[in-house]
């Protein structure tokens, strides 16, 4: 008789994926990067939910008993502010880590849903200008292809200190994707990795942010809203400051959100949830008294409808897309399941954007692989998409008995976690404790 | 995040006019710092010493004279009390004990005022353009990290006669305020300037000069700063080695200021001909009063 | 030449920019003049046309500040990010320049009389920067494309990160940063250094008396063995 041995344990903190990377370390003396934002469990969205009509409160119907969705951004100081359709934009996301055709179809797509686009790490294309009908441009520590022309054919202005993925980082794009055109626009030798800063060259801190905010104003004559952006960190604080500063709009990203390329430790280990930083965003502006008058943008696993009405419930006046939208456009499509395969991974976990072999052409330069993107096809799976997204804000909004997506507030939702309560300042669902308040 | 500005007279005469050019300086560097701002003038010497305290709304800071026998000169929501140097530790002690009082800053020639609100307000409400001394330093400050109070102003006094103002952030401030804590020292806010501040008295208290305190914070303070100290006679500089927050100096042979812009000096008298220069990182300036 | 004179004591910021930034190329009023700057901020930014401005002071932060075509002269010193992002033209500064002078710069011709301050030419991108005294520390910082030329001192770290652009001094460098190099002298980087130096009018100094300093390129793709330089 066999005897019984104890079944074979995996270790819960040597998991497969710390056993694999440790071994890739002693293997190639280099970190890991990737694409994509924090992959690990969060507390997020998932962990709200809405109350809706009851016998004290009453739903709208739909169709005639309209649900608002327009957003105004920037009328702080701009003389043009954007008006946008929907409470969604579309993420600042570089042409050099997208393919031309993927800037093109973004541009398409947002434009028939009456949003905006936003460039990236690398300056503003033609083609992004052309198909994007309100697009806003990033101002950035490696100031990559930043020229006057663009800053006054640019809708608004975003001035990036940092981003969900990374705050702290600087961009990252490695030399398989700096080709011709992208090293051309970046002043960068072709073919070699870009080192990128993670500051601005000519600023730090919130006090010289003001002058240069004030410098961007006067060379586009104030006629621009200038967002500032920055990855969850200290979000009360950077809020305020951002605000004092003299922007017009804060863009929040949390640890969800995904960039092109960094390394592995910086995504996982360093940012907070977008669900933990909303609040103190809000309450920022509240205690200036400037909510509403400054708006908030928040991003960082933005993902459905719900997603969306929770985001604004919490107070943010809008979202941005960045990941999901590329999904909508084809990325990490079960359809090319084999080339997945054959680069050692599988359709939902392909994140090496920065090797630039994406089957989808979407995270890559090289000609082949962009061309199976349709941009005009591309534009309209992003504008269905965007079309669902406001469809489904609106039917949470309307069993609130919202006639405007800004009259969702967070009284509408209570927490499944003590977590989620804790990060939203909602109740804990069927109770009145809201831990921490 | 903030403005510093500073203002030292290096010949006799000029005393009456040091609080106009400092209040005039601080009011210009208001787009830096609109939270709140304070400054410290270095006036006559005397044979007593000043405390310089601030009183909650319902202090009774006028009662302060009979109850110490002391001349108490009011400015606002600030006193200073001119206190026989002999008295000067029990005075101190009762002072403590007295409930909405607290003791701003101490020296022979130094008093301090800071509070909530714009410049050029808490310049007006202390009355610093009649101000008369030998030097100042002066901030204005936007909040970054802790709230906006008035304990959270600077200057921050980091013991008789001495105070500093700061601008940048700190990195490392929480644990070195843990250690000066046990090291003896006390703080009542969570902001970094106090921490560097403490820091400084501490190295002094040890016995450090004061430039010797100022280059052993370049390996003990962690971030980016620009600091300015007043000393009872005189005042210094240090910049951080990585050097991004600005400092601008200027000098004739009248003055030497620093403002955190150009912008804050342009009314000296004589700018037009002072020689302008930023200050170099990780190096101490210091200029002293001729005995 | 008739001079229009812009007075800031009488009119702010706001009123000298919008005037400037309405100006056609082929404008007549070529020739301003800018009256009590006092330090004042984003002077001259922004402009567009062939025309020649001069400060008559001090400058703040960012004079000149994404300048394309014009000819701007400070007769002072300029704060923060002269010329920064500048694109065409010509930018002279006659005191001193502070901190990151001519940041991320893709073109024209930067000219600083007296010394630079920290982070001269940092992230520079085609410009082509002339310095008659010293420069500070991390000057050069990720220099992409373009020149600098200094006739004094450089401080510490120069040429930090450096790409393509190439470094050209007269006086000593207190330190190299990562992956900057001297490298040779040769002929044709003499004589395109006599043409920038007679075009920053400093024709008395000798090109032969300049040391290059460039870009090792060992950062130019990413290597474990490097690790210790970032």
């Amino acid at each position: 008789m066999r005897t019984p041995r104890p079944a074979p344990r995996e270790s819960a903190t040597f998991d497969r994926e710390a056993l694999a990377e440790i071994r890739r370390a002693a293997a190639t003396g280099i970190y890991d990067i990737r694409g994509a934002g924090a992959k690990r469990k969060l507390p997020h969205f998932d962990d709200l939910l809405f109350l809706g009509a009851s016998i004290s409160r009453y739903p709208l119907e739909g169709y005639r008993e309209r649900c608002e969705t327009g957003v105004v951004l920037g009328a702080r100081h701009a003389k043009k502010p954007i008006a946008l359709r929907i409470p969604i934009t579309i993420a600042g996301m570089s042409f050099g880590s997208l393919s031309a055709q993927a800037k093109e179809a973004l541009g398409r797509g947002a434009s028939l849903a009456g949003t905006s686009t936003t460039t990236g790490d690398g300056g503003m294309t033609q083609e992004e200008r052309e198909h994007s009908k309100t697009l806003v441009y990033q101002y950035l520590p490696s100031r990559y292809g930043m020229n006057p022309d663009d800053l006054r054919a640019a809708d608004a202005i975003e001035i990036v200190i940092g981003q969900g993925a990374k705050p702290g980082g600087g961009g990252m794009l490695l030399g398989q994707k700096v080709n011709r055109r992208v090293a051309a626009m970046r002043t960068l030798p072709p073919g070699i990795d870009q080192r990128s800063a993670c500051r601005h060259p000519d600023w730090t801190g919130p006090d010289d942010l003001e002058i240069k905010i004030l410098e961007l104003r006067e060379i586009t004559d104030w006629q621009k809203p200038i967002y500032v952006k920055v990855g969850a960190s200290r979000p009360y604080y950077d809020t305020a400051l951002a605000a004092k500063s003299g922007a017009d709009v804060v863009v929040l990203d949390g640890m969800q959100g995904g960039t092109a390329a960094t390394q592995t430790v910086f995504i996982e280990h360093v940012g907070l949830p977008i669900l933990a930083a909303i609040r103190p965003a809000v309450q920022a502006l509240q205690d200036l008294g400037l909510h509403r008058t400054v708006q908030l943008i928040v991003s960082g696993g933005i993902r459905n409808g719900a997603d969306v009405a929770k985001a604004l419930a919490l107070g943010a006046d809008a979202v941005s897309i960045g990941t999901a939208a590329l999904v909508a456009l084809g990325d990490n499509e079960p359809c090319y399941e084999a080339e997945y395969a054959a680069m050692g991974t599988h359709a939902g976990a392909y994140d090496a954007w920065h090797e630039g072999r994406d089957p989808a052409g979407i995270t890559t330069q090289d000609p082949d692989l962009a061309s199976r993107l349709d941009p005009v096809l591309g534009g309209r799976r992003l504008a269905n998409f965007l079309a669902v997204l406001t469809l489904e804000t609106q039917t949470i909004a309307r069993a609130c008995g919202k006639s405007h997506i800004h009259n969702l507030e967070p009284e509408d939702l209570v927490a499944l976690t003590v977590e989620a309560a804790a990060m939203a300042r909602v109740p804990l669902a069927g109770t009145s404790w809201i831990p921490g308040q | 995040m903030c403005g510093i500005v500073g203002l030292f007279f290096k010949r006799p005469g000029q005393e009456a006019s040091l609080g106009a050019y400092l209040a005039a300086m601080l009011g210009t560097m208001r787009d830096r710092g609109p939270d709140s701002a304070g400054f410290a003038v270095y006036g006559a010497e005397t044979d007593n010493i000043k405390l310089t305290v601030r009183g909650a709304a319902d202090a009774d800071l006028i009662g302060l004279a009979e109850l110490f026998h002391v001349q108490v000169d009011l400015h606002h929501s600030h006193a200073v009390l001119h206190v026989p140097v002999a008295n000067c530790s029990v005075i101190r002690a009762r002072l403590a004990a007295l409930p909405g009082i607290t003791i701003v800053g101490a020296g022979r020639r130094m008093a301090l005022f800071k509070e909530v609100g714009l410049p050029a307000h808490v310049a007006e409400r202390f009355g610093l353009p009649h101000m008369a001394g030998t030097h100042g330093i002066g901030h204005t400050r936007m909040a970054t990290e802790s709230a906006v109070t008035t304990e959270g102003a600077h200057p921050y006094t980091t013991g008789m006669d001495q105070c500093l103002v700061h601008n940048g952030s700190l990195s490392n401030h929480n644990s070195v305020r843990r250690r000066l804590i046990r090291e003896g020292l006390q703080f009542e806010t969570e902001n970094d300037t106090e921490v560097a501040a403490a820091y400084l008295s501490w190295r002094i208290r040890e016995g450090d000069s004061l430039e010797a305190a100022l280059y052993a914070s370049l390996s003990d303070l962690d971030g980016f700063f620009t600091f300015v100290v007043g000393t009872r006679t005189g005042f210094a500089v240090l910049r951080d080695p990585i050097c991004c927050k600005p400092a601008v100096m200027a000098e004739t042979d009248a003055w030497v200021a620093f403002g955190s812009e150009y912008r804050a000096l342009v009314d000296l008298p004589g700018i037009e001909d002072a020689r302008v220069w930023e200050p170099e990182p990780a190096h101490v300036y210091a200029w002293e009063q001729a005995a | 030449m008739s001079v229009v004179t812009i007075d800031l004591a009488e009119h702010p910021t706001r009123y000298l920019n919008s005037t400037l930034h309405g100006l056609r190329a082929d404008t007549n009023q070529s020739f301003w003049r800018v009256l009590n700057p006092r330090g004042k901020h984003a002077l001259a930014a922004g402009v567009q046309a062939p025309v020649r401005v001069e400060i008559a002071g001090h400058a703040g932060y960012f004079c000149a500040g994404m300048n394309k075509c014009a000819t701007v002269v400070i007769e002072g010193n300029a704060g923060n990010g002269v010329a920064e992002n500048m694109m065409s033209g010509r930018v002279i500064v006659q005191g001193d320049a502070s901190a990151a002078a001519g940041a991320s710069a893709h073109g024209g011709l930067l000219v600083i009389c007296g010394n630079a301050a920290s982070r001269c030419g940092i992230s520079m991108k085609g410009v082509d920067i002339v310095v008659g005294g010293n420069i500070g520390h991390m000057s050069a910082f990720m220099a992409q494309a373009g020149t600098l030329t200094v006739l004094g001192d450089a401080g510490d770290n120069l040429g930090d990160s450096i790409y393509e652009a190439e470094i050209f001094v007269r006086g000593t460098v207190a330190s190299l940063g990562s992956d900057c190099l001297e490298k040779p002298m040769r002929t044709e980087h003499v004589s395109a250094l006599a043409g920038r130096l007679r075009e920053a009018g400093f024709e008395q100094a000798d090109p032969a008396a300049f040391r290059r300093y460039g870009s090792a390129r060992q950062l130019y793709h990413f290597h474990p063995d490097n690790a210790g330089a970032y």
